[in-house]
């Protein structure tokens, strides 16, 4: 409506309309035609799964905002004073200025506790759509060629992301965050040999000191947001120039990518998407308690609470330590190793390098050095996806071993025997996950080979003349068809002849047989069903109409 | 290296075939079942061909909008009038500050609407025709490569830093920023004092009594029964100390009276006095007071990662990640009948650091 | 595996399913449950005795000995006093039904009158410490700061926080001190039950026991407040990590799905 009035004043007084002219001097100082030729009806393919990504950005995006509206109001000092604020059950005493400004912002400042509220549910969300994410990037193989470096700039946001918040949840100088500190401490001091000097360099003297929340406070607002900011400004300029990845389907090709134009379509689905994120959040921050620190209470350090637990993102790692048995060892009389917290310690980083590195141990067992831009269907690659739950399902071990205290009391169960359950599972389950996922994908692929053969399930029962009772099938549609046989489905790499043409003996490494090998694990007969070929589906289907 | 990978595909052109390869010209469906029939046709929507429906979808649309306009207002008013401390019950959340109460709803409210009516928008009135677009390969393409390489060397010939000509000039160049960064390190010196034997000394020493932390007196023996947990600290220690917390995290103890004839361990006995042991309660695995006592089995539980101590046995460690027991205090009595340390703990209380020992 | 795969579409298998479900989970409760929990039953035990001693020889003397000197089974009564008498049969957790890790509170079995003449009757085994009064334990006359204070100190590293309650070794327990009567966490302060210790007057005194009932009394009853919300059973991060995992992630997925879904069209194809 409105551009056909503006074309018409255009006529009139024969001069471009405001915004246009306002474009043209953008342009000459900014190119801004030249980008938006190349951004603006940029194709978005259209899926759910593509969308939690934005979920972590948009989370993203309502923590900063409020994060640096609690700035205005946070004091990271560890200075005591007496409190003498509007919360009764604290009148009078003794905190640090870190935890007052904090009970200041939750019961004197007018939308503090909302903003309290909306960051630290916001955060915990941010975590969640960022594991979820990684997760659908993973099963989905949407990490293969072009794009293994983005899949290392999401895993070091979600690495910062960690960080980030194990920073944040130290601030308020509560008897959570003390705790968190203390394990903090105690970690370090457990590192060999420079461990006593990294704590007191890092804490400016022994523990607690007066340093640690001030220090925290400019890596959490300033050192890690930065980085986190740019390598998520890194990770989105990838995704625009790669192209979004799409699922398998008529029409759409490794060549090109189907979806919808970014403006206007995505630009009102992203935008709209970004306010509802900030609204469900919100939603939640006004109805939902977050770390209610009024009654947690000031840290001391001679002072704990049960179910002392990080934030669920630190969880696993937490429930390894629990997990851990009592071991120490003293070398040479003298030098303590507290095996209790390295081992654990080890394994925490280990577990996320393992998955870290996954898309470059694939391409090396694959040798497969194509681009790929189908997102897979988990069930056709069923070795990676058994990797993964079983990596999911250790991480999930982990994490029930992190809460162990809080099961023991709501299901009335003994803390030793989940914590041996765990100690146990840790290493079972892996395994059993691992080959239990990979036969339902193999039952999954199955299933859709009779589907492409035989049609699909309608329901409908009919009775012959002769009396057997038999369920119609429906042939699929071209379409369907298409979709469930469009993967492929490589053999595994063979090793060369022992001896070459001319009988003399090759020399194969121990290396290259092992990459055999894994790739019998990915590729051979017992890790894929054929899928339907052209000569069966015809036999099929001429021989007898239906059947 | 070629790929020893085979890659079985029976559909020519099939999605994942290699990019930028020669196009082969894809089977159609009549020749080959499973071959890509294309984009399919776009279907209207209701709203595109029934303007009705396009209506009534615009009504929605503008509804939502409307409802955020009145929540911001609602926002607005609810910040005005509602006291920052007022408390009313809403039923299922329990007694909760009407202001957060409010201000979450209406702000949530507004910030949803907003969204729901743009993503409606996108859904039902704009266009829904799927479109494709091209990708190409992201590696460039081999004459682009080629001059790259060719301007590269020139540029390496340029500077003489590649001809094995200048070698000490550009090693001089590596080590000097190599170096720099040191500096930097360097600087982060001061951030703290030199460990060196703080950790190994705490507040208590001989003669230095014992104070229960709820009354803030010194303990008697006798204040302490079978089967009571008294949490402590040293005389010399005061909250308003400057250091008070740095201290307390070392030398916080708890006291525990045992039956004699139920302490197993005879040092630990001897340690004691009359059947009272005082304990370090920081957690020998991380730090966190391991107070969790249970008075019949004597065993004290850590809450942090469960390391389980039987403070009747000199601290043993029962279960958990902790590596060697509680350190005990030597405790005795002085004239005036109040219980007092007899030394520092033997050894530092608290986590475990390379050079305990 | 084929006759496994033929019926596995059998009408009755998902019941199967279901069932082996139920046993697996049954069992590996079984199997972390701590030995011998004790279900909370109402017991038909009807004492028709009044008088303490004839109440204390039927209901007590069995576990504690016929005169409280305690046998294997339960400790000695001698010098408790009436004051843990009061706590234990009035909570409901003495008698005890069974053998277990700890004496759960359960429905009471003895009148108001009776718990007196019991509560009697120990108290003259030998001097203990006596029920407290009313004042004692009024919450209006404590200061829940301080009582905070010392609650962190002496309190939560077992009852959480606010009181939730927690887990202890092998499936012992501190249990849930919300809207507790102030005269039973007074006794068991000053008495120390089960694995409890005890907090005798010496240790804490009187006024530090009001102080400790009135914050309990200011952020654990269910009319105390909870600005933020929904407290999602005061567990700290544990249950908040669920809420974030299933109700937050779930609503924005949920929207996503909706985003991302194509509009129904005018005619299906």
């Amino acid at each position: 409506m409105s551009t056909a009035t503006d074309e018409r004043t255009t006529a009139r007084r024969g001069k471009a309309p405001a915004g246009e002219r306002l474009a043209d001097w953008a342009d000459g100082r900014l190119g801004v035609y030249g980008a938006a030729k190349y951004g603006m009806r940029k194709v978005f393919p259209d899926h759910w799964s593509f969308l939690l990504g934005e979920i972590a950005l948009f989370s993203f995006i309502i923590v900063l905002l409020t994060g640096v509206y609690l700035t205005l109001f946070f004091v990271p000092s560890m200075a005591q004073v007496e409190y003498h604020g509007s919360y009764v059950p604290m009148q009078g005493q003794l905190m640090s200025e870190a935890y007052a400004s904090t009970l200041d912002i939750s019961f004197d400042v007018r939308g503090g506790l909302l903003v309290r509220q909306i960051h630290h549910w916001g955060a915990l969300i941010f975590v969640v759509a960022i594991f979820i994410h990684m997760m659908r990037v993973f099963f989905t193989g949407a990490f293969r060629k072009p794009r293994e470096i983005n899949w290392l700039f999401g895993f070091t946001l979600f690495i910062l992301a960690l960080f980030t918040g194990l920073t944040g949840y130290s601030l308020p100088d509560d008897l959570l965050s003390g705790t968190g500190i203390r394990f903090m401490e105690g970690a370090i001091l457990a590192t060999p040999v420079v461990g006593t000097w990294i704590q007191m360099l890092l804490f400016g003297g022994e523990f607690p000191g007066h340093d640690i929340i001030p220090r925290f406070f400019v890596i959490h607002v300033l050192l890690l947001p930065g980085l986190l900011l740019a390598l998520v400004v890194a990770h989105l300029i990838l995704i625009v120039f790669h192209k979004h990845t799409h699922y398998a389907g008529p029409g759409k090709t490794n060549t090109n990518v189907v979806g919808m134009p970014f403006f206007p379509v995505y630009m009102a689905k992203a935008g709209g998407f970004t306010f509802i994120v900030f609204g469900v959040i919100t939603l939640i921050a006004g109805t939902v308690t977050i770390n209610p620190v009024w009654t947690i209470g000031p840290y001391r350090p001679e002072t704990v609470s049960t179910n002392a637990q990080p934030d669920w993102y630190l969880g696993f790692s937490e429930g390894l330590v629990r997990m851990m048995p009592g071991w120490e060892i003293v070398l040479f009389g003298d030098y303590t190793l507290n095996l209790g917290l390295l081992i654990p310690l080890g394994v925490f980083p280990a577990m996320l390098v393992v998955l870290m590195l996954y898309p470059f141990f694939e391409s090396w067992v694959t040798k497969d050095t194509r681009e790929h831009h189908i997102a897979q269907r988990p069930r056709n690659v069923p070795t990676r996806t058994a990797f993964g739950m079983a990596w999911l399902s250790a991480y999930f071990v982990a994490l029930v071993a992190g809460g162990n205290d809080v099961w023991a009391i709501n299901f009335n169960l003994s803390i030793n025997a989940i914590t041996w359950f765990c100690r146990i599972g840790f290493f079972v389950l892996p395994v059993l996950v691992f080959f239990l996922t990979r036969r339902i994908c193999l039952g999954l692929q199955r299933r859709d080979r009779d589907k492409v053969l035989h049609g699909r399930e309608t329901g409908i029962i009919k009775r012959l003349p002769h009396g057997e009772f038999i369920e119609v099938h429906e042939p699929l549609p071209p379409a369907e068809r298409y979709k469930l046989t469009a993967h492929e489905q490589p053999r595994p790499l063979s090793l060369p002849p022992a001896v070459d043409e001319n009988g003399v003996e090759r020399k194969v490494g121990p290396l290259e047989k092992l990459r055999a090998r894994l790739s019998r694990g990915y590729y051979g007969e017992q890790a894929q069903i054929p899928k339907a070929t052209a000569e069966e589906y015809r036999e099929i289907t001429s021989g007898h109409g239906h059947h | 290296m070629s790929s020893q990978t085979e890659h079985h595909n029976d559909v020519s052109g099939g999605p994942d075939t290699p990019l930028m390869k020669t196009e082969q010209a894809p089977a159609t469906v009549a020749e080959h079942p499973f071959a890509d029939p294309g984009l399919p046709e776009h279907q209207p929507r209701r709203q595109d061909i029934d303007e009705r429906a396009a209506k009534r979808s615009e009504r929605m649309v503008t509804l939502l909008f409307l409802t955020s306009i009145l929540a911001t207002v609602g926002f607005i008013v609810a910040f005005a009038l509602i006291p920052v401390d007022e408390i009313v019950h809403i039923w299922p959340f329990g007694h909760v500050s009407a202001l957060n109460f409010a201000l979450g709803l209406t702000l949530g409210t507004a910030l949803f609407c907003v969204g729901a009516g743009a993503v409606h928008w996108a859904r039902t009135l704009m266009s829904d025709a799927e479109v494709p677009e091209e990708r190409h390969a992201v590696g460039a393409p081999e004459p682009v490569k080629e001059d790259v390489l060719t301007e590269f060397r020139a540029g390496v010939r340029e500077s003489g830093i590649g001809l094995g000509r200048r070698k000490l000039m550009r090693n001089t160049m590596i080590g000097a920023v190599g170096l720099v960064p040191l500096s930097g390190v360097v600087l982060l010196r001061d951030l703290g004092p030199a460990p060196g034997d703080k950790l190994f000394h705490t507040a208590w020493a001989e003669g230095v009594r014992i104070v229960n932390q709820n009354t803030g007196e010194p303990l008697r023996p006798e204040d302490i029964t079978v089967g009571s947990l008294v949490q402590a600290a040293p005389a010399t220690i005061d909250h308003h100390d400057e250091d008070f917390h740095a201290q307390i995290a070392k030398a916080a103890v708890m006291l525990v009276r045992i039956e004699p004839e139920d302490i197993k361990d005879p040092r630990s006995a001897e340690w004691g006095h009359e059947g009272i042991l005082c304990y370090s309660k920081i957690c020998t695995h991380i730090g966190c007071p391991a107070t969790l006592y249970e008075q019949q089995t004597h065993h004290a539980l850590c809450p942090c990662h469960q390391s389980t101590f039987d403070l009747a046995d000199g601290a043993r460690v029962l279960f958990g990640p902790a590596g060697h027991p509680l350190p005990q205090l030597r405790i005795g009595k002085d004239e005036e009948g109040y219980l007092v340390a007899l030394a520092d703990f033997e050894q530092p209380p608290g986590p475990s650091f390379w050079e305990r020992g | 595996m084929k006759k496994l795969s033929a019926r596995r579409r059998h009408p009755l298998a998902a019941l199967v399913v279901l069932l082996f479900a139920l046993a697996a989970t049954g069992g590996l409760y079984a199997a972390l449950a701590p030995a011998g929990e004790a279900q909370a039953d109402a017991s038909e035990t009807s004492i028709a005795v009044e008088e303490g001693k004839k109440l204390y020889l039927v209901g007590c003397a069995t576990c504690h000995g016929s005169e409280g000197q305690g046998t294997s089974d339960g400790p000695s009564l001698v010098g408790v006093g009436a004051a843990a008498v009061d706590f234990q049969v009035a909570t409901g957790r003495m008698p005890l039904q069974q053998p277990g890790p700890q004496a759960p509170e359960k429905p009471v079995v003895y009148t108001e009158d009776q718990i007196a003449q019991l509560a009697a009757y120990v108290a003259s085994l030998g001097p203990g410490p006596a029920i407290p009064a009313e004042e004692e334990y009024d919450p209006q006359a404590g200061d829940p700061a301080v009582g905070g204070e010392l609650f962190r100190l002496n309190c939560s590293q077992c009852h959480n926080f606010t009181g939730q309650g927690g887990a202890l070794t092998d499936g012992k327990y501190a249990p849930d001190l919300t809207d507790v009567d102030p005269r039973f966490v007074y006794e068991a302060m000053l008495t120390g039950p089960q694995a409890m210790p005890a907090f005798p007057d010496t240790v804490l005194s009187p006024e530090n026991k009001r102080d400790i009932i009135a914050w309990l009394d200011a952020v654990n009853t269910e009319k105390a407040p909870n600005p933020g919300g929904f407290q999602l059973g005061g567990y700290g991060p544990v249950s908040e990590g669920l809420f974030a995992w299933t109700f937050g992630i779930g609503a924005l997925i949920a929207a996503a799905v909706w985003i991302g879904a194509h509009t129904a069209k005018a005619k299906k194809s």
